[in-house]
């Protein structure tokens, strides 16, 4: 159950967090993302759906820059993710460094879970916090071991990547995204690598953050998931969006014929 | 500076025997290494224990110590041990015990790298030990060898550069001879080294072909 | 031919061996170091670099790497003062030489562990607002390092033996010292039988010493 949100009704771009208008991005010859509009506003839970290939992962790679987007405009709290715009020089590219500055408040969460092999889980989570925020070394350590406690890993601090579960290295990836304080968390299919009887564990570390209002963007495959957690859901086919709304509206009452047999392959399993 | 370019070019003629000698050289110590470290190689991977613990000894001592030690150590040893060889013949034999022991460990390295179970399908159905040595192994292994072994080849034509130490007339003593009549090491260096660099990088991009079209095959 | 072994030398010149194996360590130590910094140098400026980079890059690499390195140790030591004017001594030739040597080596070392590196790694990195220095420093760096750990021992003991060629321009390590030993006493197989042995159990005992060390650092994870 959610408490903020307005449960799929279309935002105004002033209280939108995130702010995607008419993404496009090209690998080579193929075009992944085709005119992508979505607004994603302060405590929303945002389910994006679709096929592989469809280009959920691409447009989350986007927002935090981890890949560049040809044309259109992604903002998120009102700054330009990929361009810059100056005087002399409007819509330039942005340099590392910058981009660097924009990523720290923004929070990714990666299938593959991406821990530093050679750093303890604490050491993983503070990491960001010393070298990024700045902060004290005692003062990163108890953020650290807060965030971790949180996930249920308070007997796992010291340990390397290597001696956890998938679960728990996962769990690793969340607490560290999320003690950046970033403004929105993007968690790109955060379950798929895991085995079936670890998926609950992590997702009811994000169930738990989503009810305390943090703003997410989710790709994911689980349904039950999406309609409990999710505000908003979207459907994307070939690189567009295709619908848009409630969850409960999509998944009973879909629309497009492409989102029917998208569900209905779903139910086969 | 054209001065400087035809000096140099002049100095060529007394180069070229020099440079004979040095492919001849490699060309000795690399044909026979070839042969035997490839036995040697098999032996060390299907062997028994009589054959491989010498192999191993020999092969692990003559890669422990330097080439230049090498050649001493069997240029003097030799007439103590009843063989009196002429500088040349025992430098040829140090040189190629040499690349023996290294071409030994390639071949082995690329025998045992063959997955087992390639050999256990080629017993499954029903070769003998020699059909899937020749049939299913050497194929595969061949591949993954010559990469490696050419790299070493181009390892012998620089080692070969020793022999100039125990006074045979190879292109590195020949550069000498010349830099002692002429008194400008610099250019005639830089010459040795160019006729150098244009036999060993012309081996090392064949070898770079090589690994790049057998790496399909790699798993 | 009748000879009797005699090794009443390394009595009265054993100290030679003893010092020359002490320096030929001192060289390979040196020189793996400055090796280490031009090669890790030179693979990060290969690996984010443009073509003209990775050109000049790769010819260095290929030119030091085609030549034999007696032909590179006469180069330094004679050719270049005939041409600058800068003499040095025959110690700070051989070890300019060999650092370049294993500079050329180690930027394919550095290079492929870099290349190594998990990618998710690099974007985690990025996912929380490294920048591109702070990537290198914190978790391109010490990754690669355990990648390369095993290589660079090797590379290490490669070097160790190739010390053996400053004796050509009389730098006292050990092939020198043996060598002044069988023109002084004209004991050859002696001093060759006790050398060569130094060489191989040197490079043992090298080879040993660094696997422990190598256990021992990623036990502790100091890297």
């Amino acid at each position: 159950m959610r408490m903020f949100g307005n449960e799929g009704a279309p935002l105004s771009m002033t209280d939108a967090i995130v702010c995607i208008s008419d993404l496009k991005k090209s690998f080579g010859s193929t075009l992944v993302l085709d005119g992508i509009d979505i607004n994603v506003g302060r405590g929303e839970a945002v389910v994006l759906i679709g096929a592989s290939g469809s280009g959920k992962t691409t447009l989350l790679r986007c927002i935090n820059a981890l890949e560049v987007y040809d044309s259109g405009s992604i903002r998120v709290d009102g700054v330009e993710v990929g361009f810059g715009d100056s005087e002399s020089r409007p819509r330039r590219r942005r340099s590392e460094n910058e981009l660097s500055g924009i990523r720290a408040d923004i929070g990714m969460v990666f299938q593959l879970f991406n821990l530093f092999p050679h750093l303890s889980a604490c050491e993983n989570v503070m990491l960001g916090l010393t070298k990024v925020r700045r902060m004290p070394k005692a003062q990163a350590r108890d953020k650290a071991e807060y965030w971790l406690r949180r996930v249920g890993l308070a007997d796992r601090m010291n340990n390397l990547p290597g001696q956890l579960s998938g679960g728990q290295q996962q769990r690793v990836g969340i607490a560290r995204a999320v003690a950046m304080d970033p403004k929105v968390l993007l968690l790109d299919e955060i379950t798929s690598s895991l085995d079936p009887e670890l998926v609950g564990e992590v997702l009811a570390v994000v169930r738990q953050l989503a009810a305390e209002g943090m703003t997410m963007i989710i790709v994911t495959h689980e349904m039950i998931f999406a309609r409990d957690v999710g505000t908003k859901l979207v459907f994307m086919d070939g690189g567009k969006k295709i619908e848009e709304g409630a969850p409960n509206d999509l998944l009973r009452n879909p629309r497009h014929d492409r989102l029917k047999a998208f569900l209905a392959r779903l139910e086969m399993h | 500076m054209s001065d400087l370019w035809s000096f140099t070019v002049g100095t060529l003629p007394f180069l070229w025997s020099g440079l004979l000698m040095t492919l001849f050289v490699s060309a000795v110590v690399v044909v026979i290494s070839a042969f035997v470290g490839a036995f040697f190689g098999v032996g060390l991977a299907y062997g028994p224990l009589w054959l491989r613990v010498p192999l191993r000894i020999y092969s692990d001592i003559l890669r422990g110590i330097p080439l230049l030690v090498v050649i001493f150590s069997i240029y003097y040893l030799l007439p103590f041990a009843g063989l009196n060889l002429q500088p040349l013949p025992a430098v040829l034999l140090a040189l190629t015990m040499f690349k023996t022991a290294h071409v030994s460990e390639i071949a082995r390295g690329a025998i045992q790298s063959i997955a087992k179970g390639q050999i256990d399908a080629g017993m499954a159905i029903g070769l003998t030990f020699h059909q899937r040595l020749v049939y299913v192994v050497m194929p595969q292994a061949l591949r993954r060898f010559l990469p490696p072994w050419i790299n070493s080849v181009t390892d012998a034509v620089k080692g070969s550069s020793l022999v100039s130490l125990v006074g045979i007339v190879d292109l590195m003593l020949a550069s000498q001879q010349v830099i002692g009549r002429t008194y400008q090491p610099l250019p005639i260096y830089m010459l040795a080294a160019g006729m150098y660099f244009i036999i060993n990088f012309s081996l090392s991009t064949l070898s770079r072909r090589l690994e790049a079209r057998y790496a399909y095959v790699r798993e | 031919m009748e000879y009797h072994l005699n090794f009443n030398f390394i009595w009265q010149y054993g100290s030679r061996l003893w010092w020359g194996l002490a320096l030929s360590i001192q060289l390979a130590i040196i020189s793996v170091l400055i090796g280490c910094v031009i090669g890790f140098a030179l693979a990060v400026a290969y690996t984010g670099g443009g073509r003209l980079t990775r050109l000049a890059i790769s010819s260095y690499v290929e030119f030091i790497r085609n030549i034999p390195l007696l032909l590179l140790v006469y180069l330094v030591f004679y050719g270049i003062p005939s041409a600058g004017g800068f003499a040095y001594d025959a110690k700070e030739s051989f070890v300019a030489t060999l650092s370049l040597y294993a500079g050329a080596y180690l930027v394919e070392v550095f290079r492929a562990g870099l290349d190594a590196i998990p990618k998710g790694a690099i974007d985690a990195g990025k996912a929380i607002g490294l920048t591109p220095w702070q990537r290198l420093v914190h978790v391109r760096f010490p990754i690669m390092l355990r990648i390369v750990l095993p290589s660079l021992s090797t590379s290490f003991i490669s070097l160790f033996k190739d010390t053996s060629l400053a004796s050509v321009i009389a730098v006292p390590e050990l092939t020198y010292g043996a060598n002044w030993i069988k023109t002084n006493t004209f004991r050859a197989v002696e001093v060759w039988i006790v050398t060569a042995p130094m060489y191989l159990v040197t490079g043992y005992v090298i080879l040993l010493g660094l696997r422990i060390l190598e256990r021992a650092l990623i036990r502790n994870r100091l890297t």
